[in-house]
Formats: C-alpha cells, structure tokens, sequence
C-alpha cells in the first residue's frame, strides 16, 4: 500500500509540475502532459513440470523467482511515465502490474544539470550493478532472466536509495557508479542499519571497434546485510550477501546499421559470498558460510528485418556449506542447475514483438521442459532502451 | 572476497582522480552532431575553431541508433550538440543527454541546437496514430533533402556558434558570409540542372524525400513501406506493382542505408529504374561534403529519370 501511495505522490508532483508552466505559458492545458508509455505483455506457457514446485537446488529464492504460470496469464504490464520536471530535474515512475499485484518499479527523481559528467538519482530504481539488472523485462532478448539473476539477486535487484554516476571526460566511456540503498530487497531484507542496509558500487568502459561494432564491460560489487530475510516458505537469513558481477556485451550490425542484420552477444559472472546465520523452515539457527556463484552467457541474431533468433546457457554452482544443513534448501545435493534456451521472435514494427522460447531447465535434477509464447506490445511514448 | 571488494572500492576512488588529470584534448568547440550533414556544416562554417564528431554516418539508419557507450563518451565532453531534431533521434538521444551528465548540451542550453527549429516543416500530421506507422508528430525530419534548409539552417548554427564561443563570433560570421555567398551560386545552378525533373512520378522506398521533391517538383506516387518505418512486406508490393502496371513510375528511390532487395524485386516486375541516393554526406564517394551531396542527388536523378 506505502508503495502505490508514493507512486500517487509521484503522478501528483509531475502532473503538477506540467499544469503550472502549461498555464504559465499560456498553452492547452495538456500541453506539458509527462510522456506516457504502457507495455502489455502476456504468455502462454508449458511445463512439463508443475511450476508450483520450482525451484533451484542449494539456493534459498527471493522475489519473484517462479518461472511462471501455466496456460494463458497476463505478464506484467508497465505503465511509465517520465518527464522533464524543470531545468534541474527528471522524474521517471513505473508501475508493474501482474494479474494479482501491483509494485512501484521505479519512482525516481534525478539531477540533469549538475555537469561535470555527474548525475545523481534519489527514490526507487533498479541497481546499476550487472548489465540485466537496469533493464527493464520487456527489453529483455528473453522471456525470462537468467538463472543467476533469479538464484543471487531475486530476479532483478531493485530498491530505495541514492545513487553517484560520474562519466569521466575520456574518449574511452569510463563511468561509475555508487548506490546507498535500504536494503529492503532480496539479497539484502529487513532494511537494516535503520533502513540503510546496502550499498554498491560499479564501474563500466565501452566503446566502438570500427563503425560495426560496440562493447561494454562493467565489473559491480553489492554489498547487503540481511535482517531475518524471509525466503520460501520461512528459511530466515540474518547475516550480510556480497555479490560480485563481471558482465560483457558486444553489438555488431554491418557499417553499424541494425535495421536489417544485428547481433548481440551478453555474458554475465555472479559470484556471492554469504555469511551469517541461516535458519531453515523448522529447523533452529545455525551458522552459515557460502560462496554460490553463477554464469549465463547468450548470443542474438537478427537475421533479416523482423526476426531474431536466440540461444542462452545458464549455470550454476550451489556452495555446500555443511552436513549441517542437509535436506534444507541449502543442501545441493551434488546437483549442479543450469538451463539451455532457444527463442524466435518477430517484430511487426518497434512497438510489437512475438516470441517463442523453448527452455530445457534443470534448476532442479528432474528436467523441465519450458515453453513459452509471449506478447510484447508498447503503446505511447516509448522511452529509448539503453545500450 | 573480500580483496576484491577492496580492488572496486579503489578503482572506485582512484579511476575520478586518474580521469581529471588526463587532460581533455580539445581544440576549441567541441561539436557533436547527430547526422553527418550537420558535421558537415559545423566543420564548414567553424573551421579550426570546432572540433567535431559525428554519431553517425550514411549507411546507418537514423531512426535507429545504439545509444552505445561511445556516444555517451563524446556527449559528456561537448560544448555544441547539433541534431535534426523534431523527434528523429528520439530513439537514442535522450538517453545519451542522461546519461552523460553534461549541462551544457541539455535542452533549452545554447548547446543544444535542433535544425528543424529553423526551417518550415512538412507533412505535419493533424493527428497522429501509431496505426499510421512511425509517423513524428512535429512534421516529416529528413530537411536535409532540401539545400534551400540547408542555408536557413546554416544561419542559425553561425549565430549559435557565435554565442556560444563569443571571442569568435566575428570569424564565424565571416565563415557564414563566405559560405552562404557559395551556396546562393549553387542554389541557381542545381535548380537550372534539374528543372527536366519537374513532374517526374517516382515510387520511394521510405517517405525520406518530401523536402527534395517540394524543392524540384517531383511527383511520389507510391512507397514501398506501406506504413513508414514499417519493413516492405510482399503484400504491399504486389499492391505498388500493380499501381505502377496502371500508373508508370520513372524510378524507385531509397537512400545509401536502405536495404535494396525490395527496390530490386520492384524493378524485375515492372519497368522502373532503382536509383540510390546519399541522403547526407558521405552516402556516396561524390557526396563527399554538402556540395557534393547535391550535385550527386541531381545527377543520379537525371540519370533515373532519362
């Protein structure tokens, strides 16, 4: 409820910010109306196993970490709006609307003309660790995210806090980031040092080689304290979760023109080391002391105006951390989850997009046979996708 | 772990204090310009007193941009940021002017410079509907097509250069006199070439053209995107074959970064000449500065229309 009340708060200051100097400078009233973007989206699914009974072997999961629903289901729909506030200020809102729930994804406010290659961000926003992490899942090149983002950070590591970015004056693009968060969002839980449970810091390069190609690297580190973080069915957690994320993308497109022929290659490493106390459903507390790590790597091919083609592995190793915790979440059971997938997606225009997408999931050792048909549709104002 | 964490935490600290004394290399107005033809132009009327770089070049679409992280790099350091404007770029310059974190060149700065500010734009929609395809709200952007923008344009990024580097302002003034001088010469010239033009019917291959064809009073009949921005489908062109079996068109026009298969496939059912244009400078090896690119677009069209 506290989340859709500052989503409310929100929409008012933008609406009003738009009214004022609508009036002022005597045009319609509508006339400084923020840009307004809502993405539909919806799937069909198959499973050959029941998805009630998902989960990853050795890893105990936060946040939205089911693959889905089977049969016909709504996905999230997005409605965002964004605008200029004034000359200092952009405000950006996005509300995730599941069939069942509503969140606010992003509120967030930030500066525009601080100069010096700084920007500085305040409210709810997505974390710029990793590369997946900031995007938002309609630009994903799949249905879903990958394992290790579903097993170490709860799909997509979102919170409320501040965030740095510094863009150095270099032709190399050097940037970075850090973030002071409350540490209310799986891996980090419970909001800690009164709501100040988290922090992280990034760093990312990029440039062009020749007029085809594009790169990006980045290296992130989250660092998050965990408060009786609650996760399953009540496996409690108090302790801190470190999370390191090596990422590299690279985009070709022949003379740097994507519209007929494109490919993307992403790969992402996240290592986690966990300490603490950890307290299995029924169980009693116990010391706890793991590194689980994680890797996807996925390549896309648009292989004529319209189609794309995609293929992605995911793995990952579940750190054992004693007998002690044999038969709780925690034990691996010497099982080693990863997941094949395959897409086919066609775009009638930017703004719609069709996709099948096969998975072949072993995140537990019964294999699951995943399918999916998705829609992808954008009405409105589109914002421009980040690299 | 935790030696690693320490490893980010220096490079967090250490990498700001690197970067500020690496000197930025600049030699007086740093311009980053969107399209070439605005390159073309700021280098022409700035001469050693710009620096500039440009996003992107004739094979690239420029709807459809990356906003790549070396866009980014360029933004953060310029002082001029020179775009066609009236929502071209829309799918990649804002997020480069947020993420860059230069004031300078934010909208509403003097930095920041839209060239279809300055000229009359055509094919403004009275209502826009995305079933119409990517139409843009505030008129058709491709003004470059037309030299005659390309002058009113050219006046206004001399005095914006002036503002912005005012110990200048008299050289860049000077610079404009020269040029404008040159293309009034040119104007005469490319328009006596191409008055057989007239009347002309052509089929496009995107509705890029309409400014050049106001200009020479060529006639489009049809386009092989059946909505623009949306990708020629075999449906639509079996409709423009059988116009033009009805309707006969002289040639078939797209720019130097469009795919030619389906103007290909267009010229082998029906009799109709597929005629390549730059576009902007650098769309062809005789469009190698903004005289070049107009002489070229005439000449190719003579040629297509003979």
């Amino acid at each position: 409820m506290k989340q859709v009340f500052m989503g409310t708060v929100c929409l008012a200051a933008l609406g009003l910010s738009g009214s004022v100097q609508a009036a002022g400078a005597g045009q319609a009233g509508n006339a400084f109306n923020p840009s307004i973007g809502l993405i539909l989206n919806g799937t069909y699914a198959k499973f050959s196993q029941d998805p009630a009974g998902y989960a990853i072997t050795g890893f105990p999961l936060g946040g939205e970490s089911d693959p889905g629903t089977a049969g016909f289901s709504l996905g999230e729909s997005e409605l965002s709006i964004t605008a200029n506030i004034d000359p200092n200020w952009y405000g950006a809102f996005t509300l995730a609307m599941g069939s069942e729930d509503v969140a606010v994804e992003n509120a967030y406010v930030q500066t525009t003309s601080l100069g010096h290659g700084l920007t500085v961000r305040g409210g709810r926003f997505f974390s710029g660790i990793g590369y997946l992490n900031e995007q938002h899942a309609h630009a994903w090149d799949f249905t879903d995210t990958a394992l290790a983002y579903r097993a170490l950070l709860g799909t997509q590591y979102g919170d409320d806090g501040v965030q740095l970015r510094w863009v150095a004056p270099v032709d190399l693009f050097t940037e970075v980031g850090a973030e002071w968060l409350r540490g209310d969002a799986f891996p980090a839980g419970g909001s800690a040092n009164e709501g100040r449970g988290a922090w992280s810091g990034f760093v990312h390069f990029g440039g062009d080689v020749g007029s085809s190609s594009s790169w990006r690297a980045g290296l992130s580190y989250l660092s998050a304290k965990a408060e009786a973080r609650i996760t399953g069915d009540g496996d409690s957690f108090t302790g801190t979760s470190k999370v390191i994320v090596a990422d590299v993308v690279w985009k070709w497109a022949p003379n740097g023109n994507a519209y007929n022929r494109n490919f993307k290659f992403q790969a992402e490493y996240l290592h986690s080391k966990n300490e603490g106390d950890f307290t299995p459903e029924g169980g009693s507390l116990t010391a706890y002391s793991a590194k689980p790590s994680g890797w996807y790597a996925q390549a896309v091919y648009q292989f004529m105006p319209r189609w794309r083609v995609g293929l992605r592995h995911d793995q990952l190793k579940a750190d054992s951390p004693g007998p002690a915790f044999t038969n709780t979440v925690l034990d691996s059971q010497g099982h080693s989850p990863k997941r094949n997938s395959v897409m086919i997606d066609y775009s009638n225009s930017e703004y719609s997009r069709f996709r099948l997408q096969f998975n072949r999931d072993q995140s537990l050792p019964e294999a699951d046979n995943q399918w999916f048909l998705q829609y992808i549709m954008s009405l409105g104002a589109h914002g421009a996708h980040i690299f | 772990m935790k030696t690693i964490g320490k490893v980010i935490a220096v490079l967090l600290i250490a990498m700001p204090l690197t970067a500020l004394v690496i000197k930025p290399a600049s030699a007086g107005v740093d311009v980053f310009a969107c399209e070439p033809e605005w390159g073309a132009l700021a280098k022409t009327l700035g001469g050693d007193l710009v620096s500039v770089y440009t996003a992107t070049t004739a094979y690239q679409d420029p709807h459809q941009i990356q906003a790549r992280p070396s866009l980014i790099a360029k933004l953060r350091r310029a002082d001029l940021l020179v775009c066609t404007g009236s929502q071209l770029e829309i799918g990649w310059l804002p997020v480069l002017l947020r993420q860059a974190g230069n004031r300078r060149v934010q909208p509403g700065q003097p930095g920041n410079f839209a060239a279809t500010e300055y000229v009359t734009m055509l094919d403004k929609p009275v209502s826009v509907d995305r079933a119409q395809g990517d139409v843009h709200p505030g008129g058709n952007p491709h003004i470059q097509t037309d030299p005659r923008n390309m002058a009113l344009v050219a006046k206004a990024l001399a005095d914006r250069l002036a503002q912005i580097d005012p110990p200048h302002a008299v050289d860049y003034a000077a610079r404009y006199k020269d040029f404008d001088a040159q293309w009034q010469t040119a104007l005469v010239r490319w328009e006596q070439q191409a008055a057989p033009l007239r009347g002309v019917k052509v089929v496009v291959h995107h509705k890029a053209w309409s400014y050049l064809f106001a200009w020479l009073g060529i006639e489009s009949v049809a386009s092989l995107e059946a909505k623009p921005g949306v990708p020629p489908s075999a449906g639509h062109l079996s409709e423009v074959v059988a116009q033009l079996r009805n309707q006969p068109a002289k040639m078939v026009i797209r720019a130097a970064y469009q795919d030619g298969r389906p103007d290909e496939w267009l010229a082998e059912h029906v009799p109709i000449r597929v005629v390549v244009l730059p576009f902007t400078v650098g769309g062809s090896d005789a469009a190698a500065d903004l005289f070049g690119l107009y002489d070229d677009t005439i000449t190719n069209l003579l040629e297509g229309a003979k």
